[in-house]
């Protein structure tokens, strides 16, 4: 068990004190929480949680450590780690390395001890809201100049994250002879490259600034839109690319922010959650089958259905609060969802739709 | 899709009598499945021979039917109330087994009624374990390699791939009953042959062994739109090999990646859907492969388990509640969160807590048993606590056991410490046993390494580093102890304390390692804030406001739910079952808070067992799920500042605190704790006695051997020896002589060190009433008077017992037993229930014992009489008078209603089946008819006991009771029995001019009686013991007779009271059956 003191502190003054994990230092980033029991491994490296300071509620984490399979991209993509406890050690037949291993090698601070429940019902009554974890700055006299460190970064809103989470380069995945699809990496986690493959597509990944042009002309089956960290409503440029995709005809099939840019690329607005969806048990029903789904979930960031034009339509429902989970559009090859169908962590309830996808692809090529 | 309305009528199934393996959690199960059905409007019959449960209070269904729960009784209920519908999933393994006889008998066919939520072909999918195995093979899942053997051959051929261990376990089997672990060849044909004995069908599957595997269940729901949510997950920390009913389990999993969770989540929906089970909850178990991660499935449970009363109870989300709604048609997302209320149930619930169980044995009443635990369930209770780490969880779950534990560190009287076990080391870390938990925490305190540990027990490292956590703070505690404390706490201090505390350690603890009376340790945090805070129980990990004040301590920063400014009154539950404190307790609490809010206060109910309805959130205003100890009340009395305190409905659990909450300023409501001292206490009781000038038998104290002998002498044999304050007759025992004498002197001084020994004449041949009483603190009603059948020297909570008195009883000693009672009531100022034990004999009245609380009774008198004498006596203890509560005479009971016990020799190989004063009864059901005998033959049938109509009785009694067995031999000889008895007794039944032939005893040569009870030859047999000559060849009599269903009574009053059974069954057509809410014809 660590003892070196360590403390969170929220944009609203409030302080959290604990125990330091991880590199020492200090960071800033939007505090939010995430419900799920397992799969801290898949969150750290997931891209979508760049610049966020992870809340963890579950009690024990870090219990069957890191391996070297379950990441989500290369490294750990998150600014700060916070948890009631991290064990010292793992037990696991594949674990790796410990949480604090991770974090330390990855230059990046955690924090436990701290009372989450209390910490998750402020951000529950208030919203999310930025916040530091720092091992450096703790004295008292320094919290109002601290505070006033936390109030000159930059908010969630209007954040353009997803421009530098993915890849730089494009690079190729799948069977080879497959049909061919081209996804945009907003972010994109591993395991969607994954059910893509194993639905048998094949195709490249291009980074999120990847023009128009380039796309339709590497002549492929479809298109793929990314999960991806931080504000649709700042990435003009990338909306407009959907737009031209769109008028191809092709399917396209969008996850997590490639469903938010999907209904902005159709001229639906987006609005940010007050404190976002971020747990492996968020109920979603089909509403064209009426069956419910347990999904993965992870945004901050939700599509208004009011604002669909005419000729889309919502398919998908939030039962916790009735928000916007998918659309598709009539009579057309496109399609999105807002919860995270790949899992990882989560779920495998929603894996028809890479099926779906995938057979939209092969119908037409 | 909303509900059917093509149903009316739906018939429930209950579980029966506590047997080991299915305990309260089913009352609990069906109370919720009785009270939504009702809410959705259908007419709800029900049948349970349990009269203890909520359940069957008349309350919770249309018709009643307090019936024994076999084909034939429930076949005439059927006939009588015609359900459309049939749910036979909330009862345990007792319902589903009953509803697929009654499907195969094609009653259910005929008579148009439905099985709800499982089909007969699902059941038996999920319950033949071979069918399951080739269903789950088929459906691509893994299982352990196995065949079914019907012989002996068949066994070894299965087995001798696998090597040895092997498993072995019978097929349709209550909890396991019969089955095994084999590490030789010897040990495999033993349990093999037993395993057929037991099985119904006469068959044991022979398994590869997982012994050592990490072990999971997963608790699932399915609705008809083939939405499955997983509730819980639940991780055996002893791993495979221990039935999980007899594992500490913790919730949610801890070892697995969210891959691997994920990889089980989807096999657990596999295996729903391949066995068929349309809606509702199912429990799956897994064992995981901790060095290669195979994964295989190893049983499921088509319908509510005791695991989803746990699961239920650790995440807040209802199971059989929503079970029930699902199997009428309701869809998951139809249905709102029970706890939430805003956001609907189909969503998987997040914990931000930890949830541990452990659970409660009572090895000590089966002294010749083995305590090693295997995959046969032994557990007779639980306890469950929550925390915010496993650390806090766990030691909240230690101190609430009830046996003696006050937290992590163990009392070195029960656990030896490490240097002085008698046995080898390893030997205490591998083989489980209850108290292994405490050995392990022995062996890391004594040096050894988490990893040392696993190797040896195979316990998952990840908790034996939070062991090893535990171990190091205390430590840092004795560490902090030996630089001694200030006079004010030091920032320093407080901050170990407040860490110490969040490891769940108890202020018992922290007293004993920093040397300071406990006292001192909690006034000295609490002048530094280290106080507990409570959380809500959720299901969504705060994500969303919740309004259901189900609380748990903990030592956080912030308190999710404070107090709501009614006044409120804090009843204190019973703790985990064990014999002698069981379901009777947890009704009587039910009732109580029941009684509380509709009197206008606030009920908080404070337990920490997980089986009961008492623990439902439902049941009281706002409930805590807290250990019942000083330490654990106080805190929830400090935040809630209650009117005051109910400790009489609990049982003994809650009556030793009565004193320390006194002292703390807490008003007891109800009869004051000085008089239940008064009772307790020898001395002063018979004072009283003496002041009421009341008969007692002669009695005394003893503080060693030699007075005890001195004492003895003066009294006279035959004796009663007993240490003092025991429940349920703990080491109490006959003595008739004085040879004994001195061993038994000195084994209840060692029972209990300190205390003296009580020693009382012991009435031969009177028997015995059990008065049950309501007192405002000035008068006394009495609610019902009880006989017991057998004579005195059966524990009275194994003795069979009838209400009303049947015979025997002069009106005068009646008359005598009323007055006695209000005497006393009135002399001890009983304000709410009183139970009183009485001898009678030659027309004599002697007072045996006074209880100023609820009693083991209580329910059995309430369904008895109609009248709800738990709820009266709540009324009472808040000021009313009985005449307010308007109960001013005694109840008069219709018929009669005779209570049998339910004991679980089956599960404790060897030992004697023979009763005594200690009580080893787990339960208890009732018999309800106009005649006597037709109550008894009820009662009978539903403890189990299948009284034959017709065949040989074999009689061999002492000489005492010759002359008695006579009438009883004439009786049943004009039944039509042939009569067979040993040699000295057939001599008197000869000279009586009875027919009978001579049967060996076991010792005098071949064949023999038991030779005769394998063949099938005797189908009744009444042996009252001999004395010590012939012991070892009445136990070998009375485990045949265990073993082969074989009534056997071992009083010639039960006896009298069967043959009376078996002429009233003689004579009439069937079974009658009458609900409760009927007066019987």
């Amino acid at each position: 068990m660590s003892h070196q003191p360590a403390v969170l502190m929220l944009e609203d003054g409030r302080v959290f004190p604990g125990f330091a994990h991880g590199a020492p230092g200090t960071a800033f980033g939007e505090v939010v929480f995430n419900t799920a029991m397992a799969g801290y491994q898949e969150t750290l490296t997931d891209p979508s949680y760049r610049g966020q300071i992870v809340v963890m509620t579950a009690s024990h984490v870090g219990n069957y450590g890191l391996n070297d399979e379950d990441g989500e991209s290369d490294r750990i993509q998150v600014a700060a780690f916070c948890a009631r406890h991290f064990p010292a050690r793992f037990s696991n037949q594949r674990g790796r390395r410990t949480i604090h291993a991770a974090l330390h090698a990855a230059g990046i601070p955690g924090i436990d001890g701290i009372d989450t429940r209390a910490l998750v019902r402020h951000l529950r009554s208030l919203g999310a809201m930025r916040g530091v974890v720092t091992t450096e700055l703790l004295s008292e006299d320094g919290k109002e100049e601290l505070r006033g460190r936390i109030l000159e970064q930059p908010e969630m809103t209007g954040a353009a994250l997803a421009l530098a989470a993915g890849t730089s380069r494009p690079y190729d995945f799948g069977p080879s002879g497959a049909p061919r699809i081209a996804a945009i990496d907003y972010g994109i986690k591993k395991n969607i490259v994954r059910r893509l493959s194993a639905h048998g597509l094949s195709g490249t990944v291009f980074p999120a600034a990847v023009s128009a042009d380039q796309l339709k002309a590497g002549g492929f089956s479809g298109y793929f839109l990314s999960n991806g960290p931080g504000d649709p409503a700042a990435l003009p440029q990338c909306v407009a690319v959907i737009q031209e995709l769109l008028e191809t005809g092709k399917p396209i099939f969008g996850i997590c922010l490639g469903h938010q840019l999907l209904g902005l690329a159709l001229g639906a607005r987006t609005f940010k959650l007050k404190f976002g969806h971020r747990g492996v048990n968020h109920p979603v029903r089909d509403l064209v089958t009426g069956t419910v789904a347990i999904t993965s979930q992870n945004h901050g960031f939700a599509v208004d259905p009011a604002t669909l034009p005419p000729g889309a339509r919502m398919t998908h429902l939030n039962l916790n609060d009735e928000t916007c989970e998918g659309f598709r559009l009539d009579g057309r090859p496109v399609f999105a969802v807002q919860y995270h169908p790949e899992s990882a962590p989560g779920p495998h309830d929603s894996d028809a739709l890479f099926a779906e996808f995938a057979g939209l692809v092969a119908a037409g090529s | 899709m909303p509900k059917r309305s093509d149903l009316k009528t739906i018939l429930v199934l209950g579980s029966g009598p506590i047997v080991i393996g299915q305990a309260c959690e089913f009352d609990y199960s069906g109370t919720q499945a009785c009270r939504v059905l009702r809410r959705e409007g259908y007419r709800v019959v029900l049948v349970n021979s349990n009269p203890a449960t909520i359940m069957t209070d008349p309350e919770f269904a249309d018709a009643t039917y307090v019936e024994p729960l076999e084909l034939e009784t429930v076949s005439r209920v059927i006939e009588r109330e015609r359900p459309d519908a049939l749910l036979p999933t909330v009862g345990g393994q007792t319902a589903l087994n009953l509803a697929i006889a009654l499907e195969e008998a094609g009653i259910l066919k005929r008579l148009g009624v439905e099985l709800l939520g499982a089909s007969a072909a699902s059941v038996r999918l999920g319950e033949d374990r071979l069918l399951f195995k080739e269903a789950m093979v088929k459906a691509g899942l893994s299982v352990l390699r196995s065949g079914l053997a019907r012989s002996l051959e068949d066994a070894r051929r299965i087995a001798q791939p696998f090597g040895f261990p092997v498993i072995v376990r019978p097929s349709f089997t209550l909890g396991g009953t019969g089955g095994g672990i084999a590490f030789n060849a010897e040990d495999f044909e033993g349990i093999v042959k037993r395993g057929r004995e037991l099985s119904p069908v006469h068959e044991v599957l022979v398994e590869e062994s997982a012994l050592g595997w990490k072990e999971f269940e997963l608790e699932v729901m399915r609705d008809a739109a083939d939405t499955c949510v997983i509730v819980c997950s639940i991780e055996n920390v002893d791993p495979m090999g221990v039935h999980t009913g007899d594992s500490i389990t913790v919730a949610p999993q801890m070892t697995l990646s969210d891959v691997e969770y994920q990889a089980m989540r989807d096999d657990a929906k596999t295996v729903i859907r391949t066995v068929g089970v349309a809606t509702g909850g199912s429990n799956i178990q897994f064992a995981v492969h901790p060095g290669t991660g195979r994964r295989v499935v190893i049983e499921m449970n088509p319908r509510v388990s005791r695991s989803s009363a746990l699961a239920s109870k650790a995440t807040g989300f209802p199971i059989a509640k929503i079970a029930a709604l699902l199997a009428i048609g309701y869809r998951l997302d139809e249905l709102p969160n029970d706890i939430t209320k805003k956001t609907p149930a189909s969503f998987e619930p997040s914990l931000d807590y930890v949830v541990v169980k452990i659970p409660r044995f009572n090895f000590e009443k089966f002294p010749s048993a083995t305590s090693v635990l295997g995959v046969q369930m032994k557990s007779v209770g639980e306890v469950m606590a929550l925390g915010r780490t496993f650390h806090e969880a766990f030691g909240k779950a230690l101190r609430s056991l009830e046996n003696g534990q006050t937290g992590w560190l163990p009392q070195p009287a029960l656990v030896p410490a490490w240097p002085s076990v008698p046995m080898p080391r390893a030997e205490l870390l591998r083989v489980p046993r209850p108290d292994r938990i405490f050995h392990v925490m022995n062996a890391l305190r004594a040096g050894a390494t988490p990893e040392d540990v696993h190797d040896i027990s195979a316990i998952d490292r990840w908790f034996l580093d939070r062991f090893a956590e535990v171990v190091e703070m205390e430590r840092t505690l004795r560490d902090l102890a030996k630089a001694g404390l200030g006079a004010e706490p030091s920032p320093s201090e407080t901050a170990t304390v407040r860490r110490a505390k969040r490891l769940g350690f108890s202020d018992a603890d922290l007293s004993r390692l920093l040397n300071e009376p406990e006292e001192v340790v909690r006034q000295r945090r609490q002048e530094a804030g280290v106080d507990p805070v409570f959380s809500q129980v959720d299901t969504c990990a705060a994500e969303f406001p919740s309004s259901t004040p189900y609380l748990y301590s903990c030592f956080e920063t912030e308190d999710d739910a404070p107090p709501s400014g009614k006044e409120t009154i804090i009843v204190l539950g019973s703790g985990p079952n064990r014999i002698g404190q069981g379901l009777e307790f947890d009704y009587c609490c039910v009732h109580a808070a029941k009684a509380l809010s509709e009197a206008g206060y606030e009920s908080i109910m404070v337990n920490c067992n997980p089986e009961t309805v008492s623990t439902d959130y439902d049941t009281s205003d706002r409930l805590y799920f807290e250990p019942l100890t000083f330490e654990d009340v106080l805190a929830v009395v400090r935040k809630e500042k209650p009117h005051g305190v109910l400790v009489q409905f609990g049982g003994q659990t809650p009556l030793k605190l009565a004193h320390p909450l006194q002292r703390a300023g807490v008003r007891i409501l109800g009869t004051p704790p000085e008089a239940i001292d008064t009772a307790e206490d020898r001395e002063r009781f018979g004072a009283l006695l003496r002041k009421l000038d009341l008969a007692a038998p002669p009695w005394s104290t003893a503080r060693d051997v030699s007075e005890g002998v001195k004492e003895a002498r003066r009294i006279g044999f035959p004796l009663l020896v007993r240490p003092s304050y025991v429940l349920g007759g703990r080491a109490m025992r006959i003595v008739y002589e004085e040879s004994e004498l001195e061993k038994v002197l000195a084994e209840a001084l060692e029972a209990f060190p300190g205390r003296p020994v009580l020693i009382d004449q012991f009435l031969e041949d009177a028997f015995e009433l059990d008065v049950d009483a309501l007192g405002d603190g000035t008068s006394i009603v009495i609610a019902g008077i009880m006989q017991h059948i057998e004579e005195a020297g059966i524990h009275s909570g194994d003795s069979y017992a009838v209400i009303p008195p049947y015979r025997k009883v002069p009106r005068e000693a009646l008359g005598a037993v009323r007055a006695a009672t209000k005497k006393l009531g009135e002399a001890l100022g009983v304000t709410g229930l009183m139970n009183v034990q009485f001898a009678i004999r030659d027309g004599n009245v002697f007072v045996l014992e006074v209880n100023p609380r609820a009693s083991r009774t209580v329910p059995f008198v309430s369904k008895a009489t109609g009248v709800p004498l738990a709820r009266l006596a709540a009324r009472l203890c808040l000021g009313e008078s009985l005449e307010s509560i308007g109960l001013t005479g005694e109840p008069v009971a219709s018929g009669f209603s005779i209570k049998a016990p339910v004991f679980p020799f089956r599960k404790f190989e060897g030992t004697d089946t023979l009763l005594g004063p200690e009580m080893r009864s787990t339960g208890e059901v009732m018999g309800r008819d106009r005649s006597f005998g037709a109550a008894f033959q009820k009662a009978a049938l539903g403890a189990g006991i299948r009284l034959p109509l017709t065949g040989t009785a074999f009689l061999s009694v002492h000489d005492g009771d010759k002359p008695a067995l006579v009438p009883v031999a004439r009786e049943l000889s004009h039944l039509g029995f042939a009569l067979t008895a040993s040699l000295g007794t057939a001599r008197s039944l000869k000279a009586a001019g009875l027919p009978v032939d001579v049967t060996f005893k076991v010792n005098e040569g071949r064949p023999n009686v038991v030779d005769r009870m394998i063949n099938g030859e005797i189908q009744l047999v009444v042996n009252t013991p001999l004395g010590r000559d012939s012991f070892f060849d009445e136990l070998a009599i009375r485990r045949t007779a265990l073993e082969r269903d074989i009534p056997c009574l071992t009083t010639l009053s039960a006896a009298a009271a069967a043959v009376e059974a078996i002429k009233e069954s003689a004579s009439a057509s069937g079974p009658s059956v009458h609900p409760l809410q009927e007066a019987l014809p």
